[in-house]
């Protein structure tokens, strides 16, 4: 796959981009103008997402509309802040400079937000203001004159309400005219922030606009929700609903989905003649794009829960309430969310990160993603802990098997702190952290606005991680597949395929750490998704059954012929076992570089390795 | 700030400041190095001079983060960070 590089440096419609505040409804609005007609993409070389949406204006012109990332000044703190400033100056590479700024204006946030629109004057650019959420500041007893502040800004002022349906045809109409002259407004001598601030306070006492109350329901809200023990207690409460959600209402449509692709490949099998045709079609193919859909269900209710949470405005708060726990280690509390996602499956938590806007903080988070023991490692903890640890309670009832199960979930969580910490104690290039995050007050979600989200989270999936995972599924199944083996083959058919071979050449690098070459072939499929490893391991062993009967007859095979030492030592790779390739075809796509999953495939593989080959030796100096 | 300045005599830091107490922003000061672009975030934010901000709560444990009123926005800051921000009584002014 390649970068997605955007170049709308060619001419087409006139391009309008929308500017605003974070929390100022700026993409409520932009869905409200585009509804689905919306192409995300990201930014060559950053990862900041661009979206950009078709608009019909009523006389028929066609518009061009470009969602720039939220950002409180026209002085970038953070990457997505840069982008938005050189898009407005004209210097951002392979995108061509606005021909008119609709700036997105919060009516009950007036104070900052229109610093913002002196700012953006100032750049020399036609500026129309969209004064949004008119009725929130109404329902507060404010009504703005849009005409008056018109005639004290100098630029079109349109007042708009982007969660309802009719809330833009004002701004329609205007956009339909002549775009307004440059803006020309001079920098003054002084300190400009306080220039504007004066600027700005003269005009909203002249027009009776100064007068405002904070949001008093937000208040409320945050005396219960901000509560030093109600607080963490009802964002627990929360989280473990969220949590049992992605886990077991995932559950009922990823086995539809994977009865449905195995039903398929039946049925392409049975109408297909035995061959290479018949392979690749049922075993590449079909299994491949069933292993990509598969994740789709846990996406999406992951999604459904944070794009309410942020819509709402609580999420912020969560962020709040977990930042002492995750600064501990460098972190902030936007990483919480994604890591304990992870936990389900590792994509979903790596797309989630989205949410963490300090690119440093979203990178650590996604390396230590994977540290999260992924319900995928589940299936292979169950076939070795069943195989090897004996079903008996220690210590006053405790079951051995579930404690064994504990530590390595824990052990999972050990070493993600671990790193965390390691990468903030020695991490010189970045400074110190910074928080500074708007507690924005709280609305209901807009179905509208959630769904639409919803659906290009999904195509984001589809598309761009889909491509790469079902490619490597494919590869995967030439390499077990290929060369056939000779007739007068006596084990099987993987041994002698490239995969087998790939296998035998690795064992000299598992042989320190206790594995068989059976082992050693089995994790070369096992790449594509963990709970493989268990149905490699029964084609290794020759044993053919579907996957649940695999792990039953395999249990006591592997328990005759591998050593405890050995199967302790696969566990403790598993803990750290380099990701599977669907996670770094997502780090891939979400870095928008090599560079990241590389990093992150390596340092696990050298974890792993460690882990076991110390697992290994302790095991064999107490065993022996 | 100096000693001479009238204001130094009643002003703290907002990190310091106790919950619910009605404050206004006396000055910025940058409090290391980095926080020069600490200091001109906060004011883009809107901790400009003059203007009313009251710290609402602080997280548990160890008080940190502040939710801190300013205007009518509410803004998550680290003790670091509000320590940047001098505030005096509303009264003193």
């Amino acid at each position: 796959m390649t970068t997605v590089t955007v170049d709308t440096s060619r001419l087409g419609p006139p391009l309008v981009a929308l500017v605003g505040n974070p929390n100022c409804g700026k993409t409520a609005l932009f869905n409200l103008l585009t509804g689905s007609r919306q192409k995300v993409a990201n930014y060559a070389g950053v990862t900041v997402e661009r979206k950009e949406g078709r608009l019909q204006l009523p006389s028929g012109r066609r518009v061009a509309l470009l969602d720039l990332p939220g950002t409180y000044s026209l002085a970038p703190h953070s990457p997505d802040e840069q982008v938005t400033c050189d898009v407005l100056a004209g210097r951002f590479d392979g995108e061509r400079r606005p021909d008119l700024v609709l700036a997105v204006v919060d009516a009950t946030r007036l104070a900052r937000q229109l610093r913002l629109v002196l700012g953006l004057m100032r750049m020399g650019l036609p500026v129309v203001v969209a004064l949004n959420m008119t009725d929130l500041a109404r329902a507060r007893g404010q009504v703005v004159d849009a005409d008056a502040l018109s005639a004290a800004l100098g630029v079109p002022v349109v007042s708009t309400v982007a969660v309802r349906a009719d809330g833009a045809r004002a701004l329609l109409e205007r956009l339909d005219l002549p775009p307004p002259a440059p803006a020309g407004l001079s920098t003054g001598g002084g300190d400009q922030v306080v220039d504007d601030h004066r600027r700005v306070r003269d005009i909203l006492r002249q027009l009776g606009l100064d007068s405002l109350q904070a949001h008093a329901f937000s208040d409320r809200a945050d005396r219960v929700l901000l509560h030093p023990l109600a607080g963490p207690l009802l964002l627990l409460a929360l989280l473990f609903v969220v949590f049992q959600a992605v886990f077991a209402w995932a559950e009922a449509p990823m086995g539809w989905i994977e009865s449905a692709t195995a039903a398929t490949g039946e049925t392409l099998g049975a109408l297909l003649p035995p061959g290479l045709l018949r392979s690749l079609l049922v075993d590449g193919l079909v299994a491949g794009l069933g292993g990509v859909l598969v994740f789709l269900p846990q996406i999406v209710i992951l999604f459904f829960f944070i794009l309410v949470l942020e819509e709402s405005g609580y999420l912020p708060r969560a962020a709040f309430l977990l930042d002492r726990l995750m600064g501990g280690v460098g972190l902030s509390g936007r990483s919480f969310i994604p890591l304990l996602s992870s936990f389900a499956c590792a994509i979903p938590g790596i797309m989630a990160t989205r949410t963490i806007q300090n690119p440093r903080d979203r990178w650590v988070t996604i390396m230590i993603a994977p540290l999260m023991t992924c319900s995928a490692r589940l299936p292979v903890y169950a076939l070795l802990i069943g195989a090897f640890v004996p079903a008996r309670t220690v210590a006053g009832g405790l079951a051995l098997q579930g404690l064994v199960l504990f530590a390595l979930y824990a052990a999972g969580i050990v070493s993600a702190i671990a790193v965390a910490w390691l990468v903030k104690r020695f991490g010189t290039r970045d400074r110190r952290q910074t928080l500074m995050m708007e507690l924005p007050d709280y609305h209901w979600p807009s179905l509208r606005n959630v769904a639409i989200g919803l659906w290009q989270r999904v195509l984001i999936f589809l598309r761009r991680v889909g491509g790469v995972i079902l490619a490597l599924t494919v590869l995967l199944w030439f390499l077990a597949s290929f060369p056939a083996p000779p007739a007068s083959a006596t084990g099987p058919a993987i041994e002698y395929s490239f995969a087998g071979m790939l296998g035998h050449l690795l064992l000299p690098l598992f042989e320190p750490l206790g594995f068989n070459w059976q082992i050693a072939v089995a994790l070369v499929p096992g790449m594509a998704a963990r709970e493989v490893v268990v149905s490699a391991l029964g084609t290794v062993y020759a044993l053919s059954a579907t996957a649940d009967d695999t792990a039953q007859a395999l249990a006591p095979l592997i328990a005759a012929q591998w050593s405890l030492p050995t199967a302790l030592s696969l566990l403790a790779w598993f803990v750290f076992a380099p990701q599977c390739l669907s996670t770094l075809a997502t780090v891939r796509r979400e870095t928008g570089g090599w560079r990241a999953p590389l990093l992150m495939a390596g340092y696990l593989f050298g974890l792993a390795w460690l882990a076991a080959f110390i697992t290994y030796r302790i095991a064999q100096a107490c065993c022996a | 700030m100096t000693s001479s300045d009238p204001g130094a005599l009643h002003a703290q830091t907002l990190s310091e400041a106790p919950c619910g107490r009605r404050l206004f922003i006396h000055a910025l000061n940058a409090a290391s190095g980095e926080g020069q672009e600490w200091v001109a975030r906060l004011r883009e934010l809107g901790f400009i001079e003059g203007e009313p901000v009251q710290v609402l709560r602080r997280g548990q444990p160890g008080g940190e983060p502040l939710a801190v009123r300013v205007g009518v926005s509410t803004f998550a800051l680290r003790r670091a960070e509000a320590a940047c921000i001098q505030v005096m009584p509303a009264d003193a002014s």
